[in-house]
């Protein structure tokens, strides 16, 4: 008889702890949420919309998404060759590679900032020289561009790499030995299996940059209608006592952050139908 | 299509894959390249296709060098070992895609895919996926794209090893009678005899990089022309001595060997087929185990003062008679190889009986 009751102990614990993570989660996660949604609705949607479409806040938002996207198109290339010169090639410096990928992420990303205006701040030769060109990039959008680069490049890398790994390269020769030439074998052969994994971490890097402070604020140089971003006015907002404004915007990047979210996620569970 | 292949040579950083082999493809033949893992027979195949490029040496089709085509240009449908279909896509698209990339009309793409499925044994699976069907069937689909643009050679390498044994007995068959249909000039690569043996018109072995020899089946078997040859192809015993008195000396066992001075190493090569065992008790030999195995019998023996040496006879033959665990036997040599060590010269073959 003390079988069963073993049993019971068992599930009662697995049952503890599955619903002790689900509050711990749901607490961490959906309070805040809850809160900010709640707070950015005070005044009704007419008043959030008001405080979200203020000139200055829609010029934020605009930098936001286009530097973002930009971001995104050179991450999926530039991600995406990555991913394809670690998984294919034997070659000196291949493990060193792999380690620069991830070092983006263990880096504050107030320090990438810093590193990025000691680089190519006009006091830098670099910087200067590119100024003198007129092509000045610290303070400017492309200094804006290149931080989101930077802290984003292991997302495309790390979300195709597996993808590569399970593909046969003789799938590759096959195609060729089919009459077909390398842009069809890329097109055809290559990109639909990794295409999926490509966008999702596509989305997540575009989801993670809408929302980067650390770096940019260093070298963006936050002027309002020219390089400010919309985390940066929200920053500016809250610093200068104006929460209702702040979390209106707070709300939009929100509603955009768990759209993406969402949609990289139901890719993900589209991946590997046809697989294995 | 024929097939040239002149002076190949391949290195892998140190390693020499392919070494300086030429062989000929006649147009319609169907050869197989059979060999030890690792000899350098897939890698010969790959430089045909063009998949990898010889350090030296030309290939060329019907007369006309193909060293500078690019693979998608030479007309080569090539099966590989794990199938190497494209997952992301139908059965039917594998299969056409060939056709599709080289710009055919998608009715004459369909006419084709029809034609394939029916030929392959593999109607009504055209919509599936690659992971919906059994290796046997992959392995079909795989050769169906390969015929589908109708290439002038076929090259399979290792094409049914990833099979289990019944489903690549079937295989073998298809192979052989698609071949005495289609008659496309194709060259597959294994490492199994019996598959070279029961498919090929055409054996080439292929050791170290290097070609053996090249016949018939019959010829291969009967006429082993390297010390490699004659002990990789069927059973063989194999004994190392040297010529004394005109007889290589195995323990109390001497076999004759004709031509070779006295003193000359050489090494004996006697299949299983070419022994007779007969009870005697003044015989050279004593049996150590028998084996059955399954129809047949394995007879392994002790030569006085050597080592030991096998046959083998269909169970319940009258060959048997008398012999058991432990009896003295007299040993038949009905024929037997002696290779010189260290040289290329051919075998000398002699008969025996003591």
């Amino acid at each position: 008889m003390s079988r069963p009751a073993q049993i019971t102990g068992v599930q009662r614990g697995r049952l503890a702890l599955r619903s002790g993570v689900m509050i711990y989660v749901g607490v961490l996660v959906v309070l805040p949420l809850a809160a900010l949604v709640q707070h950015g609705l005070a005044d009704g949607l007419l008043g959030l919309w008001r405080a979200a479409v203020t000139p200055v806040a829609l010029q934020a938002l605009e930098l936001t998404l286009w530097t973002a996207a930009l971001m995104a198109v050179i991450n999926a290339v530039m991600g995406t060759l990555t991913a394809w010169a670690l998984v294919r090639y034997e070659f000196p410096g291949r493990g060193l590679l792999s380690a620069l990928v991830d070092l983006p992420f263990a880096i504050p990303t107030l320090v990438t900032g810093v590193m990025l205006v000691i680089l190519l701040g006009p006091q830098s030769p670099l910087g200067g020289w590119l100024a003198a060109q007129g092509m000045p990039i610290a303070f400017a959008p492309p200094a804006i561009v290149l931080a989101l680069l930077f802290i984003t490049v292991p997302f495309v890398v790390r979300a195709v790499e597996p993808v590569l790994l399970e593909q046969d390269p003789a799938e590759e020769e096959a195609a060729r030995t089919l009459g077909a030439g390398t842009w069809t074998v890329f097109r055809r052969i290559l990109l639909p299996p990794i295409l999926p994994a490509l966008l999702s971490g596509t989305i997540r890097s575009f989801a993670r940059a809408l929302g980067e402070l650390g770096s940019v604020i260093v070298v963006s140089g936050n002027i309002p209608y020219r390089t400010l971003t919309a985390p940066i006015y929200i920053f500016g907002e809250i610093e200068s006592g104006q929460p209702q404004t702040a979390a209106a915007v707070s709300v939009v990047l929100l509603a955009l952050a768990l759209v993406l979210a969402f949609a990289a996620r139901g890719i993900e569970h589209a991946t590997g139908v046809h697989n294995g | 299509m024929g097939i040239r292949v002149a002076g190949l040579t391949k290195h892998f950083g140190e390693f020499l894959a392919v070494d300086n082999v030429s062989l000929t493809v006649e147009s319609g033949e169907l050869v197989a390249f059979l060999g030890p893992s690792g000899g350098g027979k897939s890698t010969i195949l790959r430089i045909i296709a063009g998949l990898e490029t010889a350090d030296a040496g030309t290939v060329s089709f019907n007369g006309q060098p193909a060293d500078h085509l690019h693979p998608s240009a030479r007309g080569v449908g090539f099966v590989f070992q794990h199938y190497a279909l494209f997952r992301h896509m139908t059965v039917a698209a594998n299969i056409a895609f060939g056709l599709r990339v080289q710009g055919a009309s998608r009715r004459r793409q369909a006419e084709r895919v029809t034609e394939l499925l029916e030929l392959m044994g593999l109607t009504g699976l055209g919509h599936r996926y690659p992971s919906q069907l059994s290796g046997g069937q992959r392995q079909r689909v795989a050769l169906a794209r390969a015929l589908a643009p109708e290439p002038k050679v076929l090259l399979l390498d290792e094409p049914f090893g990833a099979v289990d044994a019944k489903v690549r007995e079937e295989l073998r068959h298809w192979l052989r009678k698609l071949h005495d249909e289609v008659h496309v000039t194709s060259i597959f690569v294994t490492h199994d005899q019996e598959e070279a043996f029961s498919v090929a018109d055409k054996v080439m072995v292929i050791h170290r990089g290097r070609l053996e020899q090249s016949g018939t089946p019959d010829e291969i078997l009967d006429h082993p022309r390297t010390e490699f040859v004659a002990r990789f192809i069927g059973e063989a015993n194999v004994f190392e001595t040297r010529v004394q008195g005109g007889a290589g000396p195995v323990g109390a066992l001497r076999i004759p060997v004709e031509g070779i001075a006295d003193g000359t190493p050489v090494c004996l090569v006697v299949r299983f087929y070419d022994l007779k065992f007969w009870r005697d008790d003044q015989g050279c030999a004593r049996v150590v185990r028998m084996t059955t195995l399954g129809d047949r019998v394995k007879v392994e023996a002790q030569i006085d003062g050597a080592g030991r040496i096998f046959s083998q006879f269909p169970r319940r033959s009258s060959l048997l008679h008398g012999i058991e665990p432990g009896c003295r036997i007299h040993i038949e040599v009905t024929l037997s190889r002696a290779f010189m060590t260290g040289t290329e010269d051919g075998a000398i073959e002699t008969a025996a009986d003591c």
